[in-house]
């Protein structure tokens, strides 16, 4: 072989076939599965974003635990709103506010925003789901809590020395 | 003093220069990994079983991941390309005072970070400091003196090729493994000029320059930085496959074509995929076609390079191996490999953990909806672990029981024990791995988090299952044994390089010898390496689709 002809080299069958399998898993298929989710999967990260006040969110979240506020848990008003209803929290140094007391199996939207750093909204144990939050933006996700249960939350986005204690709580009820 | 000597095992020509360049770029990286590994005492016993205070922990992950992530590996890489750019060239370095100017910078910013971080607990950010959170201006100053440094390298690097075809030290197409360096070089340029956009404000921002940054767009713009910087490990990685096939069995891509395609499409597509580490951003600020796109078939261009390569490295070792005899069967290639040679071992067990454990991982933690189970916890951990310390940290050190003979001109000290660190750290990895993996996708366990077990007694706090439990025990056992094999690698370095036995030529060429991998024209087939890719296969949809299943059966979001 002439030195620099590399590119004229017949290639081995077997190696052709690895490629072409290779091609037909990674660029194929699982580029695929994404958008087959898509259509037919429940869990999409599908919901809509909005620049917000951090402020202006506090006080909607506050509203929102006036309204619909029905005892209270290690210093944390608890909140049950009606199925269907649109849900409110707020990560914040070190804390998720409020808990909330949600129904199997009913629809609900949530609204979640950070007040001052990256946090990580982590329904941890049992293990659901995570999202990443940024202060300023406020997510607008639907969703639905299936089984009934209490689901602990952990922030997981290191949020400063202190991240260790953001914890949060999500009763689901039958 | 000669200033160029021939190596009479590889026969290239060895200017002094480009060795002293290599060397101290090696002894930095050594050091940066003593470093890293005494902090990651402090990690593993914390996660493991709540050991040191959180404020500790934060500090010593901090050290731990700068100085692992990229102090060690950039220091490496960059003794690679001295040793690719010169060495494997036959020329002189184009500068050595560039070379110099480089480490100096290098070495300065690594210092400013790890001081820092040792002063001041603003500084306790790891390798994703977002803001608002901020640290002191002389860490930013720190990472980016660094990153100037590792620039200055690569053109080096750059200038230094360009000479070789100047004085035609060297002609032809770039050799395989030069080849994968400079694709490694082409995306460090891209990565660190990124990285200038991050850091340069970030740092102006510490000094009050300007007033706040945008959390979003930073991040956005960090993995840019963040991820791409992995890829230059996965280059130079792959390339130090290909180098160390050569050197333990004088194996041969079965096609330099198809090798050489597959890194021209981490050229191409690669850098894109860091979306994938924007899969739970707030959607409406990202759409879904913009994350479909492109951590779908742009990325997985870039998968499918490394599904190449995961056929065509083991080939070149079955190449190899059937040309110098060993032709029984599917697999005598690979069981009658030389395995008294730690560098063969470090070889295999570093193909072996970074597909199966460290690449799979990426492609599904990286998948739309499956990010939602991955994210931030212990998973991404496991994946990381698989990819730059089973993969790319494991094969730097294979290629290191052949720096400290032929560039250091000494004999390992304690070969024996040498065989067993391999085996040490790669199985240690592989339990650490094992087990992060599954405490993060079941079990939902937070990354970055330093008491999981008490949550500092406040009322919200809450037990895991049992299983948790023994999952940690596994991950700290799996963790000291690769500290072990860590220390035992740092300790066998440092002990042949202050102490091992002076090698003369004569002694090198018998002792050190090339395989000869026979002069047959016609390369061998490879079907061993066929049926293995056919099981990794199998194996990667498999983990595929059970992650979608896994997620199924999680609460409806989005919809």
């Amino acid at each position: 072989m002439a030195p620099g002809a590399w590119w004229e080299e017949p290639v081995h069958p077997l190696e052709r076939a690895w490629v072409v399998i290779a091609a037909l898993i990674a660029v194929v298929f699982f580029s695929a599965m994404m958008l087959i989710w898509h259509a037919f999967g429940q869990q999409n990260v599908v919901g809509r974003a909005y620049r917000v006040d951090p402020k202006a969110y506090q006080a909607e979240v506050e509203r929102f635990v006036q309204q619909h506020k029905v005892g209270e848990e290690a210093g944390q008003p608890v909140v049950a709103p009606p199925p269907g209803a649109d849900v409110y929290m707020l990560a914040q140094r070190f804390r998720f506010y409020p808990i909330l007391k949600l129904k199997a199996g009913e629809r609900y939207v949530l609204h979640v925003a950070s007040l001052d750093y990256l946090h990580g909204f982590s329904i941890t144990q049992p293990h659901v789901w995570n999202l990443q939050l940024y202060p300023g933006y406020e997510w607008v996700i639907p969703f639905v809590p299936r089984e009934p249960g209490t689901y602990h939350m952990a922030c997981n986005e290191f949020c400063g020395v202190g991240h260790e204690m953001m914890l949060g709580k999500i009763v689901v009820e039958r | 003093m000669v200033e160029v000597r021939t190596c009479p095992v590889t026969g290239f020509r060895v200017h002094r220069a480009a060795e002293d360049l290599v060397k101290a770029n090696a002894v930095a990286a050594v050091v940066a990994l003593l470093v890293g590994g005494l902090a990651a005492i402090v990690v593993l016993f914390t996660r493991w079983m709540g050991a040191f205070p959180p404020e500790a922990f934060y500090q010593y992950l901090a050290l731990h991941a700068w100085n692992m992530l990229i102090f060690w590996i950039i220091f490496f890489e960059i003794a690679l390309l001295h040793f690719a750019g010169s060495i494997m060239l036959n020329t002189r370095p184009a500068s050595p005072a560039v070379g110099w100017a480089s480490f100096g910078l290098m070495a300065l910013g690594a210092l400013m970070v790890n001081r820092a971080v040792l002063t001041n607990p603003l500084n306790h950010l790891s390798f994703q400091p977002y803001p608002p959170l901020q640290g002191t201006p002389d860490f930013y100053l720190g990472t980016i003196l660094f990153a100037v440094g590792a620039l200055l390298g690569v053109g080096h690097f750059f200038a230094t090729v360009h000479k070789a075809y100047r004085d035609r030290t060297h002609q032809g197409p770039l050799p395989l493994v030069v080849f994968g360096a400079f694709v490694a070089a082409v995306l460090a340029v891209a990565t660190l000029l990124v990285g200038a956009l991050v850091y340069v404000p970030a740092f102006l921002w510490s000094v009050g320059v300007i007033p706040n940054l945008d959390p979003f767009l930073w991040k956005l713009a960090y993995w840019g930085f963040g991820h791409p910087s992995q890829q230059i490990n996965l280059a130079a990685m792959i390339a130090v496959w290909y180098l160390l096939a050569f050197l333990t069995v004088g194996g041969r891509t079965p096609s330099e074509k198809v090798s050489r395609a597959a890194f021209v499409l981490y050229l191409v597509a690669i850098n894109l995929g860091s979306a994938h580490h924007l899969q739970t951003e707030p959607s409406g600020a990202l759409s879904v076609g913009w994350k479909w796109v492109n951590t779908g078939y742009l990325v997985h261009l870039a998968v499918l390079g490394s599904m190449i390569h995961a056929f065509a490295v083991p080939g070149s070792v079955e190449v190899g191996q059937r040309l110098r005899g060993y032709t029984r069967g599917l697999f005598e290639w690979l069981v009658r490999g030389p395995w008294h040679n730690p560098a063969f071992s470090s070889l295999v067990l570093s193909v072996a953990l970074f597909g199966f454990l460290g690449g799979t991982t990426g492609v599904i933690a990286g998948t739309e909806q499956l990010n939602l189970k991955w994210h931030n916890t212990t998973a991404i951990m496991g994946h990381f672990h698989g990819t730059v310390v089973g993969g790319t940290t494991l094969a730097f050190m294979g290629v290191t029981w052949y720096v400290l003979p032929l560039i250091f001109r000494r004999r390992v000290v304690g070969e024996r024990l040498a065989r067993w660190q391999p085996w040490l750290f790669g199985i240690g990895v592989a339990l650490l791995v094992l087990a992060y993996l599954q405490l993060g996708v079941r079990y939902g366990l937070p990354r970055k988090h330093p008491d999981i077990f008490r949550f500092r007694g406040l009322p919200l706090a809450f037990p895991w299952p049992e299983e948790v439990y023994g999952l940690l025990a596994v991950a700290g056992v799996g963790g000291l044994l690769a500290l072990v094999g860590g220390a035992l690698f740092v300790g066998l370095v440092v002990a042949t390089v202050l102490a091992g036995k002076r090698l003369s030529d004569e002694e090198l060429r018998r002792e050190y010898a090339l395989p000869v991998a026979g002069g047959a024209r016609e390369l061998p087939a490879v079907p061993g390496t066929f049926a293995l890719c056919l099981v990794f296969a199998a194996f990667f949809v498999l983990m595929y689709l059970g992650n979608y299943w896994n997620l199924s059966r999680s609460w409806p979001i989005g919809g």
